[in-house]
């Protein structure tokens, strides 16, 4: 079953001047799937997976997610969207530095609202105890390590049990030790509890252990 | 959009700032502070200065104009417009500012709606001498207590006493100036002296004050017979005719109504006391223009504040609208934070406010004898401290929108790119 599908994605930028970053860019991931892009810097892949995000919304094509067509609806749908069925984990990790961790990773759920406070915090309970940080659970989120604020933001990426979880290098600045830890998590999420995963990564072992690889070059797919 | 949420953000945000949130909020303390003190002090010096008019004048003055400009009997008999009649030099009428049927009037008007209270009243131009010293004055003939409800008589009483007024016939309360101009005391005499020439030898009985200037310098209160007495009138001939209502903006369209009725001349507080009311009018601009300034410097304050907060904030703007946070909640967010900061601000700035009001009303204020001031003229009303959080909140909505509105516009993806 097809849980994303990308047809032909084109996408400009204009500045300094008129230059195409995607070319016509079609694929499809399945449900439970482990996916890696991978690509020279600069060829598009994160382009991609920002139009992939729904934060992108300038672009030729048509992206489906979950059977539903995405493209061209309004900013705030997409956000709901978003909040429900898309996790994010990027290269900076980016938690917001003046909440604790589990404030951070409870926030997603609470604007969604589909559970009670306390239900939330025990969810947020479970997915810090998966990425191995529920002994931080107290602390200032400024305050740890990188590869405790990667974890920390995968936590926040799965506490809504989103149907896609996407990374942007999520491991660019990790050490080997904190690389496996975060591939591990991928691993189980997406074979165990059947979520889908695409991430751009740079880190070659990591592309091999995932389900499949697509490779661009100058804003194409090369290979599949 | 999930308020209470948005509540709990702005409030890590502002927590997390201290210093910056007290600057902002200092700014809309002080800007409110400002407001209620300037609006308590000027209200209460139009007040003061309004009641000090009120206090001392008619709300209604009835008096008998007299007016020398008559037409000639040549004009009154031949006038025509082909021709014109030169008089040259004509004599004014011999004309008493006696105002007709002057008892019978009071008694209707004291029954009238609205009124407080009408105190008759004769009253005459006076030469006081003491030894070889003369000085010009007035002098009225009252009735002791109508005039008292009318002005509070008792309460301006120096020395002496007014009662004594109904005992002693030749009994005479002076002016506090005036007194010290005469160089006299209760029980020492004065020759009171009219310009048509009568002549009565007065005992002092009490010396008022009234707190202002024009009245203490010159006048003096006798018994209306007295005074009839002097002038070598009847019992029935009275010149003015005191009227207070009971609320003084009802005056103005009274006087016109016994104009009407009476066919009399009737002059009101209002007319009476132009300058006070322009005075008043002058300084409402003036602390509505201060005050929209002081409101509007605060409201910058915190424009600038939260400018740089929402700039500061770009990543953590990002990231919300990225883990799905819409625009709403991003604009609740960080107006909810100018509304905190409005409110505590504003609340502060009304107990600072209210305190510097306080101590400026107990503070002794030297005015001199002549005014009737011992401390700082400052009104306190709920409506001014309404007035001051209502707009000290709407100025910090106003400012803090802005800013808002440009958080909830900002891509996610150019800050997430880095
Ligand atoms: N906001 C932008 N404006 C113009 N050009 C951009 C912008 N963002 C990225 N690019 C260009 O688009 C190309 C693809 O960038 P990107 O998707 O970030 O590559 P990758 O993630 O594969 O390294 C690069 O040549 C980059 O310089
Ligand atoms: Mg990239």
């Amino acid at each position: 079953m097809n849980v994303l599908s990308a047809s032909h994605i084109n996408k400009y930028f204009f500045e300094p001047e008129k230059f195409q970053v995607l070319q016509d860019v079609n694929f499809e991931v399945k449900k439970g799937e482990f996916l890696s892009i991978i690509g020279k810097s600069g060829c598009g892949k994160s382009t991609l997976l920002y139009i992939l995000s729904t934060m992108d919304t300038d672009y030729e094509g048509t992206l489906e997610v979950n059977g539903q067509r995405l493209t061209g609806l309004p900013q705030d749908t997409l956000a709901a969207f978003r909040n429900e069925h898309l996790g994010f984990v990027f290269q900076f990790h980016f938690l917001l530095p003046e909440f604790t961790v589990l404030q951070n990773v409870m926030l997603p759920a609470l604007k969604l609202g589909k559970y009670s406070n306390k239900e939330i915090e025990e969810r947020a309970y479970e997915k810090l105890r998966l990425v191995n940080m529920v002994e931080h659970t107290r602390k200032q989120s400024s305050k740890l390590s990188g590869g405790q604020q990667q974890r920390v933001a995968i936590a926040r990426a799965l506490i809504n049990d989103p149907t896609i979880i996407m990374g942007d290098e999520p491991t660019g600045n990790l050490d080997k030790a904190n690389s496996g830890l975060v591939f591990d998590i991928f691993r189980q999420i997406s074979h165990e509890n059947g979520q889908t995963i695409i991430t751009v990564t740079h880190d070659p072992d990591f592309a091999n252990g995932s389900d499949r690889i697509i490779e661009m070059s100058d804003g194409r797919i090369i290979r599949h | 959009m999930n308020l209470k949420l948005s509540f709990q953000i702005a409030q890590t945000h502002l927590l997390a700032k201290k210093r910056q949130t007290l600057v902002a909020m200092l700014g809309v303390t002080f800007g409110i502070a400002m407001f209620i003190v300037m609006i308590s002090f000027m209200q209460g010096v139009n007040q003061f200065l309004e009641d000090s008019a009120l206090d001392a004048s008619p709300h209604v003055r009835i008096y008998n104009e007299v007016n020398t400009q008559r037409p000639s009997i040549l004009d009154q008999n031949r006038s025509s417009d082909s021709s014109v009649n030169v008089v040259y030099h004509q004599k004014p009428k011999q004309q008493l500012p006696r105002i007709k049927n002057g008892l019978q009037m009071v008694r209707l008007i004291e029954k009238m709606k609205g009124v407080l209270g009408v105190s008759p009243e004769v009253s005459s131009q006076a030469f006081f001498n003491n030894g070889p010293i003369q000085i010009s004055g007035s002098m009225a003939g009252i009735d002791y207590p109508r005039e008292n409800r009318l002005y509070n008589l008792d309460s301006r009483i120096k020395s002496g006493s007014f009662q004594a007024l109904l005992t002693n016939p030749k009994g005479i309360v002076v002016g506090a100036n005036l007194a010290k101009k005469l160089n006299v005391n209760v029980g020492d005499k004065v020759s009171v002296t009219t310009p048509m020439g009568g002549n009565l030898t007065l005992r002092v009985v009490g010396i008022f004050g009234f707190g202002i200037g024009t009245i203490d310098n010159i006048r003096c209160y006798t018994s209306i017979s007295t005074v009839q007495e002097i002038l070598g009138k009847d019992a029935s001939y009275l010149t003015d005719i005191h009227i207070k209502m009971t609320d003084p903006l009802l005056a103005l369209d009274f006087g016109q109504t016994l104009q009407k009725q009476f066919g009399i001349h009737t002059e009101d507080w209002g007319t009476a006391n132009q300058a006070i009311l322009a005075g008043k009018k002058i300084r409402n601009v003036m602390t509505f223009v201060i005050s929209i300034t002081l409101l509007v410097v605060a409201g910058f304050g915190i424009y600038n504040i939260m400018n740089m907060n929402v700039i500061n904030k770009l990543k953590d703007i990002a990231i919300l609208k990225a883990t799905g946070f819409g625009s709403s909640d991003v604009v609740s967010v960080f107006l909810l934070q100018a509304i905190i900061i409005g409110v505590l601000g504003g609340v502060l700035g009304l107990l600072i406010g209210f305190g510097i009001s306080y101590a400026l009303s107990i503070t002794p204020f030297d005015a001199g004898d002549m005014l009737s001031l011992k401390t700082f003229p400052v009104i306190f009303k709920t409506e001014y401290y309404l007035m001051g959080l209502t707009f000290g909140v709407i100025t910090t909505i106003l400012a803090g929108y802005f800013p808002s509105r440009k958080a909830a516009k900002i891509d996610p993806v150019a800050i997430l790119r880095g």
